[in-house]
């Protein structure tokens, strides 16, 4: 069955039996969803999936990572998105099947339920899911959404009754939940006649590099009060520079995503003498916290973070149970040699080692038995 | 049953604790090479037997609305699809099988099946209790359900008369016994359990009781409008002929003549070498065409499913040549027999063992002098 003359997703009044008490009474153990996804990728009752219409190359990428903006068609089950929003996107990959879930801001403008939006995503080296959408992934293929969550978002919009100033600071694929919050502006009638000014800053490694230049050179020429700084190669973020464009930047609407480098940067010029950081500053960053890999033979170096208690201890090599354990805490567990499942648990970040198999492993939020796992350096379990 | 595993020079079941651990070796590889291998093929056919199944579950709905012709095929699609959800499905997925998918429609954690027995509660007795103390008498409660007396182990008493009696009763209604299995209403009765450490299980049994009883025995047959009789009792006999082919299946796997069953102190310290041959003597397989591997969710291959759990169970039948030859390296015996012959062997223990007494058969195990450095070199 071709997903794409597949007919639209249920909506209205079979969508509203869909989704009724009756059916799932009937569908249980399962849910409706199960029943309805072995016959059409597309109709949905509570889960949201969709189906990319388009890949669009922006960069080439020769020696950095190519960048592709994917437009994707969600089944009417997406309730839409504020600019700014992210989504976790599923990903099978073709050879292993394994789902895999990475986040990804959406760039298009702010949309409306079960409208299509646009992700716009730069292939990592290390990054199987970002490289897979970006190189292989085409149109047809069915990725599993969550609805769009975050609360870095555009709290202003053309009917907003303010004249605040706002600013965005972005660096590299930082740059999409920004896009996105300027294309909602200018979409919904924004033209900078009320007297509030838009000042958009970003930073990319060389102008080959630079994502949506042809529309940003755009947005800069048109009679808008938006203006726009790009910054290429070594021209890195400066308190001198930001105070120059920016005279009263600590008390103006920031919104700031990028690499740590350049969060680190725009941080300190937002904290006053007093070590206090301007409430008027909003982060985004979704890389968490990279984990060194101990070598074959080599002892594990690192700590295990049980993230939820709060507690962590340097690593032993120690099963993550008996570790866990050894902190006081008392994690569910049944044999102890890795059958039941009784103790998995979520591996938020870093690497471990499954004890059986001898297989590290460094994918964010991985399921886990803890009771032959142990660490291979840092790691976050979410216990 | 005086050997202690822990001598090296004494034999357990004719191998010396050198020989096991290497048979342990010798079955981690195989559960490595399975694991490295794992991918879209296992996917794949995943999906097949869920739409398979799905599409029969909704003929079988379907067909109760064409009375009197209908009513036959429509018991017979929902008796697959039930036993498909249950056993293919559901005890594979839950055992953590397909967790490697990372798709949560097959995730351990969150599949439930189509039985009274909500998962959460069947995936403690089962996946942990019976699969890490498989066989073990007093420990595993699998051995008899609680219920029968299938061990020389196991204390004679005049209640046992009734074993074949009660074995009928718990084929019948198997999801219920199984349902029941977690509240270990016999270590209550022999005061071993406090009633009150049932409590916890209550709102979860009572939750997925009520949902499956309302789909099967009140909307379903409702929406048939003036069928609803006919509804009823098909839906009845489904869960009927679902019931009687998993207590089948499941007895043959652990029952038939020839299979060990283990004492506490023997398998103290038990090492990973030790596990493993304890699941080899405590599993029986039945022998059969691939539409009977698929019926049983491939626990025909029961010996290959104690072994690795958690490897999907249609790699079971492609393993299974080279766990029986490594049994026959070690002189260790492979119970395998057709369906009828392992169903014949279980019938006569149960009645067997209705009376006192009763020796456990000594297994067919050949002993020390049939294994050579040789035979194991090879």
């Amino acid at each position: 069955m071709s997903a794409l003359i597949s007919p639209p997703a249920p909506s209205g009044a079979v969508g509203r039996l869909l989704r009724s008490r009756l059916a799932a009474a009937l569908a249980t153990p399962h849910t409706v969803d199960r029943y309805l996804e072995r016959f059409n990728p597309m109709w949905a009752a509570h889960e949201v999936r969709a189906r990319i219409v388009s890949v669009h190359r922006e960069t080439a990428g020769q020696d950095t990572a190519p960048v592709a903006t994917l437009t994707l068609q969600p089944t009417s089950t997406w309730r839409g998105h504020r600019a700014g929003q992210h989504v976790l996107v599923g990903v099978e990959l073709p050879g292993s099947a394994k789902r895999l879930t990475r986040a990804f801001s959406i760039s298009s403008a702010a949309s409306a339920p079960g409208e299509q939006i646009t992700l716009t995503i730069r292939a990592h080296d290390e990054g199987q899911v970002s490289s897979y959408l970006v190189r292989e992934a085409q149109p047809g293929t069915i990725l599993h959404l969550s609805q769009a969550q975050g609360e870095f978002t555009l709290v202003e919009s053309p009917a907003t009754p303010t004249n605040n100033h706002l600013l965005f600071i972005t660096g590299g694929s930082g740059i999409t939940p920004a896009m996105s919050m300027v294309r909602t502006l200018l979409r919904d009638g924004y033209d900078g006649r009320a007297g509030r000014k838009v000042t958009f800053l970003h930073f990319a490694r060389s102008p080959e590099d630079q994502i949506f230049a042809e529309e940003l050179a755009g947005i800069a020429a048109a009679d808008n009060d938006v203006t726009v700084h790009l910054r290429h190669g070594d021209q890195v973020f400066s308190e001198f520079e930001l105070r120059r464009l920016v005279p009263d930047h600590r008390n103006t609407d920031t919104w700031l995503c990028g690499p740590a480098g350049l969060v680190d940067l725009v941080r300190d010029a937002y904290t006053d003498g007093e070590g206090e950081l301007s409430p008027r500053l909003r982060m985004e960053f979704f890389k968490p916290a990279v984990a060194r890999t101990a070598q074959p033979g080599e002892t594990v170096e690192g700590e295990v973070s049980f993230t939820r208690s709060g507690k962590s201890a340097a690593a032993t090599g120690a099963s993550l149970l008996e570790q866990a354990e050894e902190l006081g805490l008392k994690p569910e567990f049944g044999c102890r040699m890795g059958i039941c499942f009784s103790c998995t648990r979520t591996k938020t970040a870093g690497t471990v080692r499954n004890v059986l198999t001898g297989e590290e492993s460094s994918l964010p939020d991985e399921e886990i038995r803890i009771c032959v796992t142990s660490a291979a350096g840092d790691c976050h379990i979410d216990l | 049953m005086t050997a202690t595993v822990t001598e090296h020079d004494e034999k357990y079941h004719g191998l010396t604790a050198e020989q096991i651990e290497k048979l342990g070796e010798e079955l981690d590889a195989i559960r490595q090479r399975v694991i490295a291998d794992l991918g879209e093929t296992d996917a794949a056919y995943l999906r097949k037997v869920v739409t398979t199944q799905r599409k029969l579950e909704i003929a079988g709905r379907a067909l109760f609305y064409l009375p009197v012709v209908g009513w036959v095929p429509a018991v017979a699609c929902l008796s697959v699809s039930k036993i498909l959800d249950n056993m293919e499905i559901g005890h594979n997925v839950m055992h953590g099988q397909y967790d490697f998918l990372g798709d949560p429609a097959f995730n351990s954690r969150m599949f439930d099946w189509d039985t009274v027995c909500p998962g959460e509660q069947w995936k403690y007795s089962h996946n942990y209790i019976h699969h890490t103390f498989t066989n073990i008498v007093g420990k595993d409660r699998d051995v008899g359900y609680g219920i029968l007396r299938m061990d020389p182990e196991q204390k004679w008493h005049p209640y046992y008369l009734g074993n074949p009696l009660y074995a009928f009763l718990l084929m019948t209604f198997f999801e219920w016994g199984v349902a029941l299995h977690d509240l270990e209403v016999e270590n209550i009765v022999s005061g071993k359990r406090k009633l009150a450490d049932n409590k916890p299980l209550y709102p979860g049994l009572m939750r997925k009781i009520r949902k499956q009883a309302l789909k099967d025995y009140v909307l379903f047959p409702a929406l048939t409008g003036p069928l609803f009789p006919l509804t009823f009792a098909g839906n009845a006999v489904a869960n009927l002929v679902r019931n009687v082919w998993a207590f089948n299946i499941i007895f043959c796997g652990h029952f038939p003549a020839g299979v060990a069953s283990f004492s506490e102190e023997e398998t103290e310290n038990e090492t990973r070498g030790h596990w493993y041959l304890r699941q080899m003597l405590g599993s029986a397989n039945i022998k059969g065409s691939k539409l009977m591997h698929v019926m049983s969710g491939n626990l025909s291959h029961q010996i290959e499913h104690h072994l690795f759990p958690d490897l999907p169970a249609r790699r079971y039948p492609e393993i299974a040549g080279e766990v029986q030859e490594i049994c026959e390296r070690y002189g260790l015996p492979y119970n395998t027999g057709r369906l009828s012959q392992q169903l014949f062997s279980v019938f006569r223990k149960i009645v067997r063992y209705s009376f006192p007494g009763g020796t456990a058969k000594v297994s067919p195990v050949r002993g020390p002098g049939s294994v050579t450095e040789d035979s194991l070199a090879a």
